[in-house]
């Protein structure tokens, strides 16, 4: 008997027993509860994890069947777990991040009236989280995938009074749902094509089902592509992720960074024998991601909310996943989706500390120097910062790493992605510093009556518990030029499709890129320190000069703006001339006009109910003349 | 019992109605318990009848007794896969309406609750009869339940909506019933005796000319009832106007007659025709989900988005019936009894709503969240599976839908899953508008959160949207033996000269569908 089906078990439990219970729990039970549930997920995962070890790297895929769940004619889908490299990584970040997400949350929500409700949204979260990473076939990962972004739709307008909360809420699902009416698509033509949705299945069938190359394989995957954009927050479905900060800041770490918005890249990498079949998909994958990556880069340059600038980094770091899957890194896109999982977790919940500490202020330029009052919160924010910039031997740049290695010479290698990449690196360390720079060096610039104080414990312990494997993460996928053994991407070997042959660069091509990078990330660094420490007021000289340019920034290309005009006006106006127009004008005035002519007959016939017995003898004579007559003239004809 | 267990579904109704009229004295306490225990325990006796279904039997506790044998009419009533659930629906969705009444209906309680019941029995006696002047005597008393429900018990502008309803209704059903005499005439010429029955009838075959008249003609009253675009217009007013009961049970069983119609007639004995009208019902129903979604947005009264999302999930409904396959076409009767149970909850949740507000107006909303969380809740579990969100009943049948018809009519099938976006569009707006934000006018301050009786009302439907969602196979494992006999009915009847309106592989594909066990 495996642990496995346990693992998404406790965090149901946990809902159910805090979403019947309500407020019938002692409030100083409710966090642990909660916290507690997520801890022996994370603790099965492990045993599980040892599990898998333990068996030969062949036979690393082991499905247990809970029960069938759909059955019509040939469709057949079982409620059944997947346990595989791929998915045991997912299940360990998954809980493991959010674990000590749960627990920093009992500090930070301290002062929350609705206090159940929170962990209840935060244990369905982690229920359906878990779902989506171990279901063993697409219908479940659908699942789960819909259900965290309800989850995600729940903790974003949890402050439901606030209008901007509520509607960010809205836009989330929303968005996503665009993106998952291609992955219901995407569903739907596999289905028929393959006749299963079981991953094993898919596998098994898909060499002899799709031509490489071809029309079909390539729809299907954009379809599903088209899914993670909308749950990754790739262009163009990335707009509601910046609004999404309205949420809780430990939400925005756990959801909205660290594990939901990372479904994307999971799906695409568990379809990623789908994807081998289909150049052109992968092509746009990588395009998007490297777009995104770039596109999000410049937009967190001009941002002054502190939250807003994490959530567009986190927008081009998905970039950078999905650029690692579409050149074909499947491997280096999933390790940095876990570093990632690690340092921006760390960084959202360093900003929660910061705005903690500042009383709710988000905006920078009412920060600086708060390294004086906050010393651990800026000491594990500043580790976070060097992960994410790319600054060796942090896990971020082991990553980060992997991918540009992938981009330049993996199968499906692109130069033109590889330089976007590494453009996107230097924005990263230049926006990362210059936000570090804003809120913890220089002179402080608080509003009056601001009294920054230190985090307690309960939230500063999980800061360190991710600072430190956002240092170490990256060594177990130490790569084989600096002597490593790449443990990591040969433990994911199995799970991913058989690529063409890599373009093998020679060490010392990978020696030169590796240093460009690093280069390129310190002169970030410095850059962001010569503008916003040593030279301020250059920093303000070329914001003037340049307005135009960092209005366009500031509004992120006013994308908003645009997709409003195009398409949410319009829609909402041509509703109501449809519902005026067609149903009460015309469909209704149809039906009335019969109505009115029926009564008008009606009246008219009525003149001849006289009740007078002589007049319908009249009329009944005039009848059989009529009909004698007819039948008189056909005899005669 | 097993052979008496359908009069029991019908007596027990008439008798519970009739005993209140004859109880001494005026009681309306008396009266709303006399109600409430006769549906509870006809709830009892159908949940009897789903425990002892058998789905390899086909038609089962059936009952066959002559009534006017010169004509070959017959009491003949009888319960397949496809009318059980149905049959539940009804069973279900009554015992909470009429418990839903207790406080919202103040006069003329005695006839209200007799006028439920007699209601309760004409819809299981459509569901159950089998001879076809059985099925059209319940399928017009009815109506006349329904009459009184909306025109005594109603809004404002219950006049124009009753009449508005049954001028629909009546349009449609005399139609069919010139068939139904066509068709019995038709006995007539083949055996020398007339006969209403299903099943003499369903051997009967008829040339392609005939077979679109009598397609026609069953399939309008159908379509009304469904109701189709373009001819929803009366379920809005009718909806609105109705007391709460009226429209739990109009949109959670009366439109399901429809589906019903569509599913023991107009498919299995005009396939041809069928096949001949298929293109012009997909455009129909696509118009219904797209037109009923972007309509329901812009409603400012939230029942009438509601009825207006009615329109788009029944478009769905009719989808999967035009795609005919067996995925297909267990989505649709899947979602027909899910849509009852959502849209049914929905309508009680913003009946209740009304009974502590008297508005509906969403302008006059907002922020309720505050004061009514529990009220809340079991909104936005409804607006979930209304919305087919995974787990959720909702879910399971639309997906359905959608795979079937993706199969056979691709590009029908990607407009259909564009409305489930809408859907959360104006679901979600509508939420957002009536439970959250700030609340803006005072009267909205001290709502009272929901009773222990309206909760008790609630948890039954709560109940059936996770049990279909999480274990759908309870449900689809009892019809689908029924779906795929219907399908050989009419594989069988089909003749080759149908005018080809699809692939004739498809055909071939559905036989082997079907012929999986």
């Amino acid at each position: 008997m495996s642990l496995a089906p346990l693992i998404p078990l406790f965090p149901l439990a946990g809902f159910l027993l805090l979403g019947l219970g309500r407020r019938r729990w002692p409030r100083s039970l409710v966090g642990p509860l909660a916290s507690g549930m997520v801890l022996a997920s994370f603790v099965c995962s492990v045993v599980v994890f040892f599990d898998l070890l333990s068996l030969p790297d062949g036979a690393r895929s082991v499905k247990h069947v809970l029960f069938s769940w759909i059955t019509v004619g040939r469709f057949d889908v079982e409620a059944a777990i997947l346990i595989d490299p791929l998915s045991i990584v997912m299940a360990l970040a998954v809980t493991g991040v959010g674990f000590l997400i749960h627990v920093y949350s009992i500090g930070y929500m301290r002062d929350e009236p609705d206090y159940v409700r929170y962990f209840t949204y935060l244990n369905l979260f982690m229920f359906m989280m878990l779902t989506l990473v171990l279901g063993a076939n697409y219908l479940l990962l659908y699942v789960g995938w819909e259900g965290v972004g309800l989850c995600s739709y729940l903790l974003i307008g949890f402050w439901y009074t606030k209008d901007s909360a509520t509607n960010a809420g809205k836009k989330a699902f929303i968005v996503n749902r665009i993106g998952d009416f291609g992955f219901a698509l995407a569903l739907m033509m596999l289905f028929w094509q393959v006749g299963t949705l079981d991953f094993g299945g898919v596998s098994a069938a898909a060499a002899d089902t799709f031509v490489v190359g071809g029309t079909l394989i390539t729809a299907i995957c954009l379809l599903l592509f088209l899914g993670a954009t909308g749950k990754s927050a790739q262009i163009p479905l990335h707009v509601w992720l910046p609004d999404a900060m309205e949420g809780p800041t430990p939400v925005s770490a756990l959801i909205h960074a660290a594990t939901m918005v990372t479904a994307g890249v999971y799906m695409v990498a568990r379809s990623s024998v789908l994807f081998v079949m289909s150049p052109q998909a992968l092509a746009v994958v990588a395009g998007i991601g490297a777009a995104t990556a770039i596109f999000a880069a410049t937009v967190a340059l001009a941002q002054s909310d502190i939250k807003k600038v994490l959530a567009y980094s986190t927008i081009s770091q998905l970039g950078y996943m999905f650029m690692a899957c579409g050149v074909g890194a499947f491997a280096a896109g999933i390790f940095h989706l876990m570093t990632h999982a690690f340092f921006k977790a760390l960084l959202f919940l360093g900003a929660g500390s910061v705005i903690h500490a500042m009383a709710g202020e988000q905006d920078m330029c009412r920060m600086g120097g708060l390294s004086r009052v906050l010393p651990q919160t800026r000491r594990v924010m500043l580790i976070a910062c060097f992960a994410i910039a790319g600054i060796i031997p942090l896990s971020g740049f082991v990553s980060k790493d992997a991918i540009l290695w992938g981009a330049f010479a993996g199968p499906f290698h692109s130069t033109v992605i590889w330089l976007i990449g590494v453009l996107a690196a230097a924005l990263t360390a230049f926006y990362m510093f210059r936000l570090y720079f804003l809120t913890f060096e220089g002179e402080s610039r608080w509003p009056k009556g601001t009294h920054p104080h230190e985090s307690p414990p309960v939230m500063t312990a999980p800061l360190w518990i991710l600072a430190i494997l956002s240092i170490v993460g990256g060594f177990i996928g130490w790569p084989h030029v600096l002597g490593g053994a790449d443990w990591f991407a040969h433990f994911l070997e199995p799970v991913w499709a058989e690529m063409p042959a890599a373009a093998h660069g020679s060490a010392a091509t990978e020696w030169l890129l590796m240093a460009l990078t690093l280069g390129l990330a310190v002169g970030g660094i410095l850059g962001a320190r010569y503008f916003y420490v040593t030279q301020t007021e250059k920093a303000t000289a070329l914001a003037t000069r340049l307005l135009g340019l960092r209005n366009l920034l500031a509004h992120a290309y006013y994308v908003d703006t645009i997709y409003d005009r195009l398409f949410v006006q319009p829609v909402v106006a041509g509703s109501r001339l449809l519902w005026q127009y067609v149903d009460v004008y015309l469909i209704d005035g149809f039906a009335n006009g019969l109505a009115w002519v029926t009564r008008g007959t009606g009246r008219l016939l009525g003149h001849f109910q006289t009740g007078t017995l002589r007049n319908y003898i009249l009329v009944f004579a005039v009848g059989v003349v009529l009909i004698l007559g007819y039948y008189a003239l056909a005899w005669s004809l | 019992m097993d052979t008496q267990i359908i009069q029991w579904l019908l007596a027990i109704p008439v008798g519970g109605a009739a005993l209140i009229a004859l109880w001494p004295g005026r009681s309306a306490r008396v009266a709303r318990w006399i109600a409430l225990a006769a549906s509870l325990i006809t709830f009892a006796v159908s949940i009897y009848l789903w425990r002892h279904f058998d789905p390899a039997l086909g038609m089962q506790f059936e009952t066959e007794v002559d009534w006017i044998p010169s004509l070959g009419i017959a009491y003949h009533v009888g319960i397949d896969g496809i009318s059980l659930l149905l049959v539940l629906l009804t069973t279900l969705l009554c015992p909470l309406a009429i418990a839903s009444s207790f406080t919202s209906i103040t006069q003329k309680e005695r006839g209200y609750y007799a006028v439920m019941l007699v209601l309760e029995a004409a819809m299981i006696g459509v569901f159950v009869a089998l001879d076809l002047v059985l099925f059209y005597l319940f399928w017009e008393v009815m109506l006349v339940p329904m009459y009184f429900l909306i025109g005594i018990w109603g809004g404002k502008r219950r006049r124009y909506a009753t009449f508005k309803f049954v001028l629909f209704t009546m349009l449609g059903s005399l139609l069919m019933l010139v068939a139904i005499v066509y068709l019995a005439a038709g006995a007539y010429r083949a055996t020398g005796f007339w006969n209403f029955d299903w099943v003499a009838l369903s051997g009967l075959t008829f040339a392609y000319d005939v077979q679109i008249y009598l397609f026609l003609a069953f399939a309008l009253a159908f379509a009304i009832k469904l109701p189709l675009f373009p001819f929803h217009t009366w379920l809005p007013d009718a909806h609105v106007e109705a007391p709460t009961a009226g429209s739990v049970l109009l949109a959670g069983v009366l439109l399901k007659m429809g589906v019903y119609g569509f599913f023991r007639f107009a498919l299995p004995w005009f396939p041809d025709a069928f096949a001949t009208f298929v293109p012009y019902l997909i455009v129909l129903s696509i118009i219904g989900i797209i037109y009923g979604a972007l309509v329901a947005m812009v409603q400012k009264d939230v029942k009438s988005l509601v009825a207006f999302s009615s329109v788009a999930h029944m478009g769905f409904v009719m989808l999967g019936l035009c795609a005919l396959n067996i995925q297909s076409l267990a989505g649709s009767l899947l979602q027909s009894v899910n849509h009852g149970v959502i849209t049914g909850m929905l309508f009680l949740i913003v009946g209740m709503l009304y009974e502590r507000r008297h508005t509906r107006q969403i302008s006059e909303l907002g922020g309720l969240f505050k004061s009514m969380p529990l009220w809340t809740t079991a909104l936005v579990l409804a607006t979930l599976a209304a919305i087919g969100l995974p787990g959720t009943s909702g879910f399971v049948g639309e997906f359905l839908i959608l795979v079937g018809t993706f199969k056979v009519y691709p590009v029908a099938a990607v407009f259909a899953t564009f409305g489930i976006v809408l859907a959360a569009v104006y679901m979600l707006w509508m939420l957002q508008r009536v439970a959250l934000g700030k609340i803006t006018r005072p009267e909205n301050e001290n709502v009272t959160d929901l009773s222990r009786r309206e909760r008790w009302i609630l948890v039954p439907l709560v109940v059936a949207i996770f049990w279909v969602g999480v274990y759908p196979n309870a449900f689809l494992d009892k019809m689908t033996p029924a779906i795929q006999n219907m399908m050989h009915e009419m594989y069988a009847r089909q003749t080759t000269s149908v005018p080809a309106v699809d692939s004739p592989q498809l055909v071939v594909e559905e036989e082997r569908d079907a012929e999986q066990p």
